[in-house]
């Protein structure tokens, strides 16, 4: 099955942290996402700029609306997410707690709606 | 020969009702898809057996029913998903298993699948009950306290979850497995807890629920030796089996645990409770299996010197109320309070649940209560308390006994 794991961190905290730390955290996310491809499982992987470069876009009534912004506003922001193939939840599970995003934030898992 | 197809079909989903639905939901990875499978395998074997006779292996006729009808429904569910590689896998893997003569036993990894973390905690022991032994929401929501059509919505979007989560069906790794353990044996106590409450046994399903559930019991126990809760769990169950045959008289009567006669308890399986919670005991680390089991231990004292010791009861039932804040730990607490500082401290005690809504609704709170205020003398209350008490019983042997204390207690007073 494929799993898509989104990681969700504190943008605010992230530009307050030290370069120390994010020159630690941009190594960790290296190692992991070396050992993802390693292990044969990644499927697709990005990182995303932050939220306050989204725009959000809805159609009604013919027209378009295109508003400044992440579609929802909350305290943790989608910051990236990683595509993995693994035979079953257990396996996405432990991989998304391999993740440097889990230690800072939360890792959401969402099995892929297979077409 | 009509009857004789009922017959067999009921025996062979009480043997093994749980069996085969593990065995087809392992393969397919979907729980209600198995569920459904084998009900509708059930309902062709009582026409089928009955024009064309019982087959030689009952079991076996049923998977091969049952995989045709899972195959037929994943296809109709599953149109939007990639149905067909997935289909193919799952006849080739139902086929490549359906001629073996002894089905491999997947309960265990049934279960563990139910407790899976990603399973909201308080669905799984229901979940167990249901896919495991085949309890109906109705039954398992009377068991939690919880309302039939609550409970069905809640174990129908668990199910799902497996499903679209892709939840593995399998004992996990020895890490995981000690995590995991709790939910599981939460759930086998509960199943114990109703076949227990089905003394005479009216009720098919629920028959042989003790038994079955000391069964899971053993086999959890035979796979984590190490476990002391899993050992614990086992010798409460034994304990309270080996006085199955004391809890009714001569008459069918109810029989107190404090009024049975010791003579009729199992001596065979409380030895056997005795020593695995010795061993138990021994792994020194005690949780809320091994003092339940320790206060059954201290109930069959009684054997011996003639009284219960009351003192450790309440010691045990204190430390359980740390552990689980359960207002049924609560009222034996109470009613142990009333054995060794009388009736006035266990009512006081009992009152101080009373914020509790659940409790209203709940017959041995109301029996508890009645039988304290009896005893303190509070004769008025405790004739309303019975009237609660016998109004919410739903075993009628208990509802006698109710009536009957009931009565004699206001014959006590004329």
């Amino acid at each position: 099955m494929q799993y898509l794991l989104l990681i969700y961190g504190n943008e605010a905290g992230m530009q307050s942290a030290t370069k120390a730390d994010v020159e630690q955290m941009m190594a960790a996310y290296g190692a992991y996402t070396q050992a993802i491809k390693g292990a044969g499982v990644l499927v697709a992987a990005d990182r995303l700029k932050p939220s306050t470069s989204a725009s959000t876009v809805r159609v009604a009534d013919g027209k378009t609306k295109v508003l400044d912004g992440p579609y929802a506003e909350t305290k943790e922001q989608l910051a990236g997410y990683y595509l993995i193939e693994v035979p079953d939840l257990d396996a996405a599970l432990s991989w998304a707690a391999r993740c440097p995003g889990a230690n800072y934030g939360a890792i959401e898992v969402r099995p892929i709606w297979a077409m | 020969m009509a009857r004789e197809a009922r017959a067999t079909t009921e025996a062979v989903a009480r043997r093994s009702y749980g069996k085969l639905v593990a065995f087809l939901a392992a393969r397919i990875g979907d729980v209600e898809a198995a569920e459904d499978a084998l009900s509708e395998a059930f309902a062709a074997a009582l026409t089928d057996w009955e024009a064309g006779g019982i087959p030689d292996n009952p079991e076996a006729w049923l998977v091969t029913v049952a995989r045709r009808r899972a195959v037929d429904a994943v296809r109709r569910r599953r149109s939007g998903e990639a149905a067909v590689p997935h289909l193919q896998l799952m006849a080739e893997e139902l086929a490549s298993t359906e001629d073996n003569a002894s089905m491999p036993d997947h309960r265990l990894a049934l279960m563990f699948a139910c407790a899976h973390p990603a399973i909201d905690p308080g669905i799984r022991a229901p979940l167990i009950l249901q896919t495991v032994l085949g309890f109906d929401a109705a039954t398992i929501g009377s068991a939690f306290l919880v309302s039939p059509a609550a409970m069905g919505q809640r174990l129908a979007r668990a199910k799902s979850k497996i499903r679209q989560a892709g939840i593995p069906f399998r004992v996990p790794e020895r890490a995981d497995l000690r995590e995991r353990l709790a939910a599981v044996l939460e759930a086998i106590y509960a199943a114990f807890a109703e076949g227990w409450s089905d003394p005479d046994g009216t009720e098919i399903r629920r028959r042989d629920l003790a038994e079955e559930a000391i069964w899971l019991g053993r086999l959890v126990v035979s796979l984590l030796p190490d476990e002391p809760e899993a050992i614990g769990l086992l010798a409460l169950m034994l304990h309270a089996e080996a006085r199955r045959g004391a809890r009714r008289n001569a008459d069918g009567d109810y029989v107190p645990l404090t009024e049975q006669d010791p003579a009729l308890w199992d001596a065979g399986l409380i030895a056997e409770a005795e020593t695995l919670l010795l061993a138990a005991s021994r792994m020194g680390k005690v949780d809320r299996y091994q003092l339940e089991a320790a206060v059954q231990s201290a109930h069959a004292v009684r054997r011996a010197t003639g009284r219960a010791d009351w003192a450790a009861i309440k010691r045990l039932y204190d430390a359980l109320e740390e552990i689980t804040g359960s207002p049924v730990v609560a009222i034996n607490r109470a009613v142990a309070i009333a054995e060794t500082d009388g009736p006035a401290a266990g009512l006081a005690a009992l009152a101080a649940l009373e914020v509790d809504g659940r409790l209203a609704e709940y017959q041995p709170y109301w029996a508890a209560r009645a039988a304290l205020l009896a005893s303190a003398g509070d004769i008025d209350a405790a004739d309303a308390a019975y009237e609660q008490a016998i109004g919410l019983e739903r075993d009628p042997a208990v509802r006698r006994f109710l009536q009957h204390r009931r009565a004699a207690m206001r014959g006590a007073m004329n």
